[in-house]
């Protein structure tokens, strides 16, 4: 049984002080229900995830107490695809036909603080300043750049890249063009990241109303179809966040593990995607992560990204909606808004942010700690 | 007089004549973990044994933190007083990469590949006076 998206529903990212986060959930799920036709009771089922905004099954307390199974998923940054892989499951196995996964969340300003314990590691690890995701993916790029031949000047024009896509998107939180300068210029936070390179914690909602693809004409004209939904932890030898040591041994990330396995499910290659979002918690990140999941050679970037490529008009288009560079990241609510925005783009309802050239194929990819990667194919 | 204690049990050898990281070593795949470990993250093996590192290594990657860390972060530092510090993986011959401090916070002073010292400091003053001592990387002079 192949699973279809046949309603979508986003709250604005970005920082909305008159709403909760479940609210702005309530509000995202509403916009969901109506996109598919459909009331809260026509709902089977749920799977939803917030980190900082309370319990997404609270979210029954607004919609309404209809007595349907609300599953609440805990998975980091992967939480939005965690919510979808389960989902995906759960239709595909017959069980149900038709369900919502929603994902909403609230942070307060400035960088995440994270417990060790939770993870199992000590308290002398945070006492000490190392438990910071900022760092790692500074130290990262820093090596990738060291040993790909990536330059400054091209993280730069990452985030200026985002900015003008955020710019297009209504729904964005950053909606200011800046120049390379400027980006490049800005305060330093982690080397060789400046303040402009890094996203910030934010708020917003996404809900997703997913149904058993033979059911979805039912529902909507533009039918989206989830051809493959991957989560991946990392292997030994992987380079992760929140590691207080890491093997002299090296292998492939969980990114480069759960791309791989998406493919295979879908039966499509990284030549067949049309349209791409992937996660740019930070500009380096978008960098590695192109190669990582399979778009290009490690150190083509360079020349990719400053030919454009990268842009919504070039030939692999990224985070056209911004990503998180523009849209901050409300963790339970920041992988699914790739879905979202992938869903517009394959109907061809993106507005000024829409990819020319009727895109088919559309790809998401989320990474958070401590070392997992998600990862979801549409297709029209 | 100052009481000096480890920010950790077991993270290093302390008192000692010449302090060292301690690993824990896999007895069937003979990978190193740091901090040492009750199972070997490479083959799930039980059979491990403490060893001290290397106190000398190369530098595998580094930044610089440069605001101060919300909690659990605990030094002396106020925001007003706070340093950028340096951050850094140190690759230690036959054991592992390690993260920790730098006692360097210029980045045109640090690069991929220099060799740096493992060092034992005092870290923070406790409010009774004791001095919590923790390990950073050195530049080799
Ligand atoms: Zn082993």
């Amino acid at each position: 049984m192949d699973v279809a998206i046949v309603g979508i529903g986003i709250h604005p990212f970005g920082r909305t002080p008159s709403r909760s986060g479940l609210q702005q959930g309530a509000y995202a799920s509403r916009l969901a229900l109506q996109d598919a036709g459909i009331e809260w009771r026509d709902i089977e089922f749920a799977f939803g995830g917030s980190v900082s905004a309370g319990s997404a099954d609270a979210l029954v307390n607004e919609l309404g107490l209809t007595g349907i199974p609300f599953i609440n998923v805990a998975n980091g940054c992967a939480t939005g695809g965690s919510s979808l892989i389960s989902a995906f499951n759960a239709i595909k196995s017959g069980q149900y036909d038709i369900g919502m996964v929603a994902g909403f969340d609230k942070h307060d300003r400035g960088a995440f603080n994270a417990d060790p314990e939770a993870l199992g590691i000590g308290q002398w690890y945070g006492e000490t300043g190392l438990m910071m995701t900022t760092q790692f993916f500074a130290m990262k790029i820093q090596k990738y750049m060291h040993d790909h031949g990536i330059s400054t000047d091209t993280l730069a024009r990452v985030s200026e890249k985002a900015f003008i896509n955020g710019s297009k998107n209504p729904n964005a939180w950053r909606r200011e063009p800046l120049g390379v300068e400027e980006i490049a210029d800005s305060m330093m936070v982690n080397d060789p990241l400046t303040k402009f390179m890094f996203c910030s914690p934010s708020e917003g909602a996404v809900s997703l109303v997913l149904c058993r693809a033979d059911h979805a004409t039912r529902y909507t004209d533009t039918p989206v179809y989830l051809k493959a939904a991957t989560l991946k932890s990392r292997r030994f030898g992987s380079f992760e966040v929140f590691a207080p040591s890491q093997a002299l041994e090296q292998a492939d990330g969980p990114t480069v593990d759960a791309a791989r396995a998406a493919f295979e499910m879908a039966g499509v290659g990284p030549r067949d995607i049309d349209v791409l979002q992937l996660q740019d918690t930070e500009a380096g990140a978008e960098i590695m992560h192109m190669a990582e999941n399979g778009f290009c050679e490690h150190g083509e970037q360079e020349a990719l990204i400053r030919a454009g490529a990268t842009h919504i008009g070039g030939a692999m288009p990224v985070n056209t909606d911004g990503g998180c560079l523009a849209n901050g990241e409300p963790i339970g609510a920041s992988g699914l808004r790739q879905v979202y925005e992938n869903v517009l783009q394959l109907r061809g309802q993106a507005g000024g942010h829409q990819v020319p050239g009727d895109p088919q194929l559309a790809y998401t990819h989320v990474y958070g700690a401590p070392g997992i990667s998600a990862v979801t194919i549409l297709q029209k | 007089m100052t009481r000096q204690v480890p920010i950790a049990e077991g993270l290093f050898t302390w008192p000692a004549a010449r302090p060292a990281l301690l690993a824990s070593r896999c007895k069937k795949c003979g990978v190193a973990s740091f901090p040492a470990a009750q199972s070997c993250m490479a083959c799930s093996s039980q059979d491990v044994a403490p060893e001290e590192l290397p106190g000398r290594g190369t530098l595998w990657t580094w930044t610089i933190q440069r605001f101060m860390p919300k909690t659990p972060y605990r030094s002396n530092e106020t925001p007003e007083t706070f340093k950028p510090y340096g951050v850094g993986y140190l690759e230690l011959p036959g054991g592992v990469r390690v993260e920790g401090r730098l006692t360097e916070n210029d980045p045109a002073k640090l690069h991929i590949g220099m060799e740096m010292d493992v060092v034992f400091a005092p870290y923070r003053t406790e409010d009774n006076g004791d001095e919590v001592i923790s390990f950073f990387f050195q530049p080799v002079a």
